[in-house]
């Protein structure tokens, strides 16, 4: 296990009971999103689909790599990473 | 040089220009695409052109109708200029925190500018003119996000053209937005050259808007599932503003290309790339020139202050 910092978007932080930034130890982005949810429940319809799938219109990035295009949720954690977690908005010109 | 009959004729054939002097690795090579070159001044000029095109061929579009687009610059630029030349009425959904210079530049023009809510971004520039375009069915609905002639234009044009120039690239790399260029190069290249690596960039943009309100008001383009993005793409990152504000002042002071600050991003996504890999070439796309950020003071104010600005301003 190790200890990871998880910036939460605007949109999520009435979930968390209005942080920004949280603290959450865990060996895997999965453990993390778990605990996550564990922690405020609310989070939880938030961020994954019926199938425990990270939901189609939130992306979680590790050192800023989007974990999709890692091991998603499976992907290994070391001491210090930083997550985001994102919504997809619309870009482009 | 010839003479062309209409600046429409210079879409496209950009130059490619050798960066490596920014590679943070001796042995990868970085080669700029210059899509500032077009004569709408960014990328999206063969997409618009594409659009447009693939609209007269399907009998939808004659002189004098009405097209509709949401777009927070270069798409809206690009179509105004054609536009224009083609006796087509161009109405622009324009998020309000867009830089001064694109709405002088689609004034210019004589573009239409509809207004839509700075906090809610590109994704309230498109909800508008999807009811908008739900109001008015006589008006063409172009729609970059989803339409087929957007990443088609990329797969025909740009994508030849790179690999004609580069034979020997390892890598690509752009910003991700409606996903065209990503979708459109990448395929192509992935056909032609397998071992290709596509890698995606894009801003931090869902951090902070306002205006979202539940993640059910996410998005993701159509282009995007349709073309297989999930499968295409080798990496996505994101690019914070401070990264992409020191590429984009390193672009101009170390290789005298004056890129816009999602070239730069773009730069930075190269960079990252040639460091972890052990040798290899490194196509990125610059896809406008710095011209139309210059009110932001992008080039020369302190970096921090201006990246504290960038996060209320949609530079993507």
């Amino acid at each position: 296990m190790v200890t990871v910092s998880v910036r939460l978007p605007t949109v999520l932080r009435p979930a968390a009971g209005g942080q920004s930034k949280l603290s959450v130890a865990g060996a895997a982005v999965g453990d993390v999103v778990d605990r996550l949810i564990e922690d405020y429940p609310a989070l939880e319809s938030n961020l994954v689909d019926d199938e425990g799938s990270v939901r189609k219109f939130v992306n979680i990035y590790l050192n800023d790599e989007d974990i999709r295009f890692l091991e998603s949720l499976e992907t290994p954690l070391s001491e210090g990473d930083e997550l985001a977690i994102l919504p997809a908005v619309a870009g482009g010109q | 040089m010839a003479v062309f009959s209409s600046v429409v004729d210079l879409v496209g054939d950009t130059p490619i220009v050798d960066v490596s002097q920014l590679s943070p690795n001796p042995r990868v090579r970085i080669l700029a695409k210059l899509e500032g070159q077009n004569p709408a001044g960014s990328v999206k000029d063969r997409i618009a052109l594409g659009m447009i095109e693939a609209a007269e061929a399907a009998g939808e579009l004659r002189p004098g109708s009405v097209l509709l687009e949401p777009s927070s610059g270069n798409t809206g630029i690009a179509l105004a200029m054609i536009a224009r030349i083609r006796g087509y009425h161009l109405k622009i959904v324009l998020p309000e925190n867009v830089t001064v210079e694109r709405r002088q530049l689609l004034e210019a023009y004589g573009a239409e500018i509809i207004d839509s809510p700075g906090a809610e971004g590109s994704n309230g520039a498109v909800r508008l003119a999807e009811k908008l375009a739900a109001e008015n069915p006589e008006w063409v609905f172009l729609y970059q996000y989803g339409n087929e002639a957007n990443p088609e234009a990329h797969r025909t044009g740009t994508g030849p053209e790179i690999l004609k120039d580069v034979p020997e690239i390892t890598h690509f790399v752009a910003g991700l937005g409606t996903s065209g260029t990503l979708m459109g190069v990448g395929s192509y290249l992935k056909e032609h050259k397998p071992d290709v690596e596509i890698y995606a960039v894009e801003p931090p943009s869902g951090e902070r808007v306002e205006g979202l309100r539940n993640l059910d008001d996410g998005y993701v383009p159509p282009v995007f599932d349709r073309w297989g993005g999930m499968e295409l793409l080798d990496g996505k990152r994101i690019v914070r503003p401070v990264e992409s504000l020191t590429w984009t002042r390193r672009l101009v002071s170390e290789a005298g290309i004056f890129a816009g600050i999602s070239s730069g991003a773009a730069m930075a996504g190269a960079a990252k790339v040639a460091e972890r890999i052990d040798e290899g070439v490194i196509v990125f796309v610059v896809c406008d020139g710095g011209w139309k950020y210059l009110s932001t003071g992008a080039y020369t104010e302190p970096i921090d202050e201006i990246a504290e600005r960038l996060d209320d301003v949609i530079y993507f």
